[in-house]
């Protein structure tokens, strides 16, 4: 076990780390209000990263590139649907979660039953979807969010804390849950790890695999719509820097990009430790190449704790 | 894997040839002023930097890496190129200068990616994306705005014609050149071989990571010379300009016959698969596709064809 909670530490240690720093640098980067703030964001990142992380864990090269369209095209939905008006909330989250699922269903049939490099087949589904989100926008206004769902994602609600984190750490309990309590979450790691072995020992490979690209897709529109909540109305593209960052916090929490270790624990705070450093750089008063040029960099230093593979000669 | 005789004999590009011959027909079909002389060039020339991108993102998934810097580095090699023949000034041989230094940075960042990816052992997607980043930064710091032109020299050559032929198939024929000297060469080869199976290399005494990390250089290189394309076609630099193009090397790649998975495709096909976009492109244009729903169809069709490419190509590993 402590194999697997090393790189969670180191996570976490770096998250407390850059805190220390940015409150040193700008005193009030580590005030509550600015914490709440950074941890919605990180919760926004960290529910799309849940489903990339199911995807990765399942192995077979799993990514889902996907889910920044899904995300885009989930809260031009929503907001559709609710038009701003609290009534329309229910169905506005029935429609998105089709939405989700049926993109995650097509791409989890291209890489199940056609055999389709997953990083193929979520690409070309990428530009499918980019091409439907051109199509919905034109001729529809784009939506604005209930204010009941503005409330939820930005506003403290229960012991100080706005909804979307409370459902964020249930979402963590129900991966935790899932990944290590029950019989799907053994499928998972068994496919990832050995998919033959596992089609041997009996474990319905094709169905599991299939439903974890479903549950990235329904993931990815529940971020669209609090993404929705969080800002307001939907406007174009919205989820376009979520594809990258969601697998980069997977790998940043200790999950390999070949699957069938790690879990979800890590990659919340792998999802944390990217946006607190987001959010140092843009307090840093340096302008964009600068916060570019150091992020990269520190994303590099960072990928060097984690996940480098076995040399050769060993 | 079961596989017919006249499977095997078939050029791993057949595919990718035949659904490009479609593409050229229907286009024919929709709108026979689409094959004229004009048309043709205006894609292979729209369409140059694309199939050098290709070329080199070819080069990296033979090893089975991956290089999701390419777009990157074809912006940063576009505004540093821009940016230096503006401060050489717009002789032949300022432009020339600039061109040979704007290549060399793009050997640089493919020798980065291979240090990190190779020696370091940095998983290649999350690697490349994370120096994607870095380039991007270095590209808004070489140039914070859009927009500085290219010095009309350079332009109106790539644009203009020699001897009465397009300059675009000068280009093209240098880079048909180029893979048809790269594809018989042993760096190829031994890509190819660390491709199929990096331990079986490893153990026969090739040396695995130096090829690899030329594939990486290689790959930068043709990515700038991507770059330089790009400045000819646009005419002036934007830090931003490589957004989408790199998921568009590696689904040319795909559609070229490459397997993800490293030791199989050809380069040649690579160069189909990049046509094969631009023909689609043109293909929706042509069929007087409303302007909204152009994306949406395009991004069908090249889904389709990957699909197609893939199942047909015999050779469908993930």
């Amino acid at each position: 076990m402590s194999g697997a909670l090393k790189p969670i530490l180191i996570a976490a240690g770096l998250v407390v780390l850059l805190m220390i720093a940015g409150e040193t640098v700008s005193p009030g980067f580590a005030s509550p209000e600015q914490i709440l703030r950074l941890a919605i964001v990180a919760a926004l990142l960290g529910i799309v990263a849940a489903g990339q992380n199911l995807v990765i864990l399942g192995g077979r090269e799993g990514i889902d590139l996907s889910v920044g369209g899904v995300i885009s095209l989930s809260a031009l939905v929503a907001g559709n649907v609710m038009s701003g008006s609290d009534a329309g909330l229910f169905p506005a989250i029935l429609a998105c979660v089709a939405v989700g699922a049926a993109i995650g269903l097509l791409n989890g049939l291209g890489v199940t039953l056609l055999r389709i490099p997953p990083l193929v087949m979520t690409l070309g589904m990428l530009g499918v979807v980019q091409g439907l989100l051109v199509v919905a926008r034109n001729g529809i206004p784009s939506g604005r969010a209930a204010p009941v769902l503005s409330d939820f994602v930005s506003r403290p609600q229960w012991l100080g804390l706005p909804g979307i984190l409370w459902l964020w750490l249930l979402i963590g309990l129900a991966m935790a849950g899932l990944l290590n309590r029950t019989v799907f979450g053994q499928r998972i790691f068994a496919i990832g790890a050995n998919e033959g072995a596992a089609r041997l020992a009996g474990v319905p490979t094709q169905l599991t695999r299939m439903m974890l690209y479903v549950l990235s897709g329904v993931f990815s529109a529940i971020a669209g719509l609090c993404i929705l909540g969080y800002s307001g109305s939907s406007f174009a593209n919205v989820g376009g820097q979520y594809m990258l960052s969601s697998i980069i916090a997977v790998v940043l929490g200790g999950t390999p990009l070949s699957g069938g270790r790690g879990g979800y624990t890590g990659t919340m705070i792998g999802a944390l430790l990217l946006v607190v450093l987001q959010g140092l750089l843009t307090t840093l008063s340096i302008d964009e190449s600068g916060r570019q040029i150091i992020f990269g960099s520190a994303l590099i230093v960072l990928l060097l704790f984690y996940g480098r593979s076995r040399g050769l000669q060993s | 894997m079961m596989k017919r005789p006249f499977l095997r004999a078939m050029p791993p590009y057949l595919p990718v040839l035949v659904i490009l011959i479609c593409m050229f027909a229907l286009n024919g079909l929709a709108e026979p002023n689409s094959l004229s002389a004009y048309a043709l060039k205006g894609l292979v020339s729209t369409y140059l930097a694309l199939m050098f991108l290709a070329v080199g993102q070819t080069l990296v998934i033979f090893a089975a890496d991956i290089d999701l810097s390419v777009g990157a580095i074809l912006g940063l090699v576009n505004v540093t190129l821009v940016s230096l023949m503006q401060a050489l000034g717009d002789t032949a041989g300022a432009i020339m200068l600039s061109m040979l230094l704007a290549v060399g940075v793009g050997a640089a960042c493919g020798a980065l990616n291979g240090v990190l990816v190779v020696i370091l052992r940095l998983q290649a997607i999350v690697a490349t994306f994370a120096t994607s980043v870095l380039f991007l930064g270095l590209a808004l710091f070489v140039m914070p705005v859009a927009g500085t032109p290219a010095p009309r020299l350079f332009w109106r050559t790539f644009g203009g014609r020699i001897a009465g032929i397009p300059f675009a198939y000068f280009v093209l024929a240098a880079l048909l050149l180029m893979i048809f000297l790269l594809a018989r060469s042993r760096f190829v080869q031994r890509l190819l071989t660390v491709g199929d199976d990096q331990l079986a290399a490893f153990q026969t005494g090739l040396p695995v990571n130096s090829i690899r990390v030329r594939g990486y250089i290689m790959c930068g290189v043709f990515a700038a010379l991507a770059g330089l394309c790009i400045t000819g076609d646009t005419a002036s630099g934007d830090p931003n300009v490589g957004g989408l193009i790199t998921l568009n090397s590696v689904a040319a790649t795909v559609l070229g016959g490459a397997a993800l998975s490293g030791g199989v495709g050809t380069l040649f096909g690579s160069v189909l698969g990049a046509l094969v976009i631009g023909s689609v492109g043109s293909l929706v244009f042509f069929l007087g596709t409303p302007s909204e729903w152009q994306n949406l169809v395009q991004g069908l069709t090249v889904l389709a064809a990957l699909m197609v490419g893939i199942l047909f190509s015999g050779k469908a590993r993930a």
